[in-house]
């Protein structure tokens, strides 16, 4: 009995330890982030010589952390359509301000985040980054009315409040796109699908795949769950889905273990297809990893930094040169965040001096009525539920890089 | 039949991994009386050694282990000597909370130096795989390498425990403490000894989880750690084979569940089959009951 109740206590104690863990660094980014966001309001303050009021807009993101790539590529997009903005003269005369705050893909340090954003005199909000935070500060954004624009929160319930908009598809929307896809292409017919079930992001793609596959002809052979507590041996599940005679597998999960997938279905030596959604962006830029392991791969993204037309150059042009990378999907969708917020607030004629909730207000009714052409799409529009309507584009990776699949 | 057999190797695959890990735990609770919850974390710095010598710094796959042995046993004596040595006398709890606190430490530690990004690790054994049945079952280098390490270590570490004197001191320390001091042996230098071979093996540990799952990250020591805590009270807390057959028997039963019931439900199958066996056997497989004298 005694042993039990060791037992039990210790694993409590290490499973909030591994919760907690990290903390501390997270107050000194965020200290380090403020620090640098000060700097930049002092020398821009300079430059705006007609008035001292600015627009501030802000963003939350993973900046540390396994889903850092996702945070700093909006932050670095935003940060760039913010410069472009401002030095085309700014939203209705005034410069924009861009401010950014580490949520570590954590639920909580997520309302922390917005917080410490809003202590910042935030305006508008362009979060979070990824689903699971989006959705735990949703409902702070509805209480105080702020408008909301996640570039990449994929989870469907988040857009239900109507101050809440989306730049990215969400899941059910990734989902049916993704069998849609396969389906009118002829990638495959006997699919098989690998997701992570205790992640709301990828059960939910999951969901929606497979009621639009029976739509597509699509036969699912096998649909194999893992969970977050055991993401790295997937040679059963790969094995099942060899079994079951799957051509095409599905991954609808973050690139840190689809990595590991493809690893592992190397060693085996089965070469099916793959094809993954936006969580797969950065699969490329994974530290260490064998790139060649991830030629064929198909996924779903809306940005392809290989696009020819003028706005996608001038964007990957301007994104090397500050950030020595190629931009990401993610980048793409925090910049068309930022071009939405201006269109909208030009139409609408909102000031920085009104409060958080009358430019809330003032927005929502013309969010209807405009048009973007963006990196993510061309006269991308939003529905009345809040979510974008543009067409889906595939990349498979070739050489070591995206490329178009049309 | 062919798919069955590469479920079942997998799962010994996995299940040597959590063996080796459960080694360190058994044998530091089987000698000192204390549950080393940095146990996981010390095979996360074995992993990141190795990562920083033939990743970084380009070196070969050996000198690699070779440095993440020599680091890993420098630190786990060292640990053991700032803080669980001044604990010695202390009630098991305070230690238990201490080694928390050192897993909390060091997990940090890597956090600030390494940064919290996910590292790809380069598998640093290069065995080429066996293919058998023209091609139905293959076994990858790593699994080969990962069962062999583990039967030579657990070969080893009997014969070290029962042929020598520091082994048989081991034995006696772990037996009564109080009677072995009387009787000479030197339990500090026993406990530290214990420390050091706990340490190494988390060092080759790491290396082999890591090899065969090529991630890494501050926390990766911390779920194989909790698994291999489990395969070691499974087998019987404090049994050398029985840390080993806790650890292969688990990991079979995680694979053959996540191939034949459900890969959702293996956890849950995991650990209610170690519910049923400490109900029935509440030492573990082959834990021995001990007589509390009062």
């Amino acid at each position: 009995m005694k042993k039990f109740m060791c037992l039990a206590m210790t694993a409590a104690m290490l499973a909030m330890s591994l919760t907690a863990c990290g903390s501390s660094d997270s107050a000194e980014e965020t200290t380090a982030a403020a620090a640098a966001a000060e700097a930049e309001d002092s020398t821009e303050a300079g430059d705006t010589a007609s008035s001292d009021a600015v627009f501030v807009i802000g963003g939350t993101g993973p900046l540390t952390g396994s889903a850092a790539i996702y945070g700093n590529a909006v932050k670095n997009g935003g940060q760039i359509a913010v410069d472009e903005i401002n030095a085309a003269g700014g939203i209705n005369g005034y410069q924009v301000k861009w401010i950014f705050e580490d949520d570590e893909a954590d639920t909580e340090k997520a309302i922390n985040a917005y917080n410490t954003l809003k202590d910042q005199d935030l305006q508008m909000f362009v979060g979070t980054t990824t689903s699971g935070s989006c959705l735990a500060v949703v409902p702070e954004t509805e209480n105080d009315n702020m408008f909301q624009i996640t570039p990449s929160g994929t989870t469907a319930d988040i857009t239900i409040p109507e101050n809440v908009y989306r730049m990215c598809f969400s899941d059910p929307a990734q989902g049916t796109k993704s069998a849609e896809y396969i389906g009118q292409n002829g990638l495959a017919t006997k699919i098989g699908v690998i997701y992570d079930s205790s992640d709301t992001y990828s059960s939910g793609i999951y969901e929606n795949f497979v009621a639009e596959a029976a739509n597509q002809g699509l036969e699912i052979v096998g649909a194999e769950a893992f969970t977050a507590d055991s993401k790295t041996d997937f040679r059963t599940q790969l094995q099942k889905l060899k079994d079951a005679g799957a051509e095409l597998v599905f991954l609808p999960f973050y690139y840190t273990e689809a990595s590991l997938v493809l690893q592992q279905a190397d060693e085996m030596g089965w070469e099916p297809m793959f094809f993954g959604c936006d969580g797969m962006d950065g699969i490329l830029t994974l530290e260490g990893f064998d790139t060649s392991l991830a030629e064929g791969l198909m996924l779903l993204t809306p940005f392809s930094a290989d696009a020819e037309d003028e706005l996608t150059q001038n964007f990957v042009a301007k994104y090397q040169e500050d950030y020595s990378e190629i931009p990401n999907q993610f980048a793409a969708d925090a910049y068309d965040c930022l071009y939405v917020i201006k269109a909208a607030a030009e139409k609408a004629g909102i000031t920085p001096d009104m409060s958080v909730s009358d430019i809330c207000e003032a927005l929502k009714p013309v969010m209807t009525e405009i048009e973007i052409d963006g990196l993510t799409g061309q006269g991308i529009k939003f529905t009345e539920d809040g979510e974008p309507n543009k067409a889906p584009k595939a990349v498979v990776i070739e050489n070591g890089a995206y490329k178009s699949m049309e | 039949m062919s798919s069955f057999i590469s479920y079942f190797i997998n799962g010994i695959s996995l299940g040597s991994v959590y063996a080796i890990i459960a080694l360190g735990y058994t044998m530091v609770y089987g000698i000192a009386k204390m549950l080393n919850f940095a146990h996981g974390d010390i095979i996360m710095v074995g992993g990141f050694t190795t990562y920083v010598i033939t990743s970084t710094m380009g070196m070969s796959p050996m000198v690699g282990i070779l440095s993440a042995v020599v680091v890993c046993t420098v630190l786990g004596v060292a640990i053991e000597r700032i803080a669980y040595k001044p604990l010695r006398g202390a009630s098991s709890l305070s230690v238990l909370i201490t080694a928390i606190g050192v897993s909390y430490f060091l997990q940090n530690a890597a956090l600030i130096i390494f940064g919290a990004d996910t590292k790809s690790f380069q598998s640093v054994i290069n065995v080429p795989p066996i293919v058998l049945a023209d091609g139905a079952i293959t076994i990858s280098g790593v699994t080969t390498v990962t069962v062999l390490s583990c039967i030579v270590i657990l070969i080893a570490l009997t014969t070290f425990i029962n042929k020598t004197k520091t082994g048989q001191a081991m034995l006696a320390v772990s037996e009564d403490k109080g009677a072995a001091t009387l009787m000479g042996i030197n339990v500090n230098r026993t406990i530290a000894v214990t420390f050091a071979i706990g340490s190494a093996l988390a060092a080759i540990a790491g290396v082999l989880l890591c090899s065969a799952y090529p991630t890494l990250s501050s926390t990766t020591g911390a779920m194989p750690g909790i698994k291999a805590f489990v395969a070691a009270v499974f087998g019987g807390i404090g049994s050398i084979p029985g840390a080993m057959i806790g650890g292969i028997v688990l990991g079979v039963i995680e694979n053959l569940s996540k191939a034949y019931i459900s890969s959702q439900l293996s956890d849950a199958i995991v650990f209610s089959v170690l519910i049923i066996v400490l109900l029935v056997k509440p030492t573990g497989l082959m834990g021995k009951q001990i007589q509390e004298k009062v």
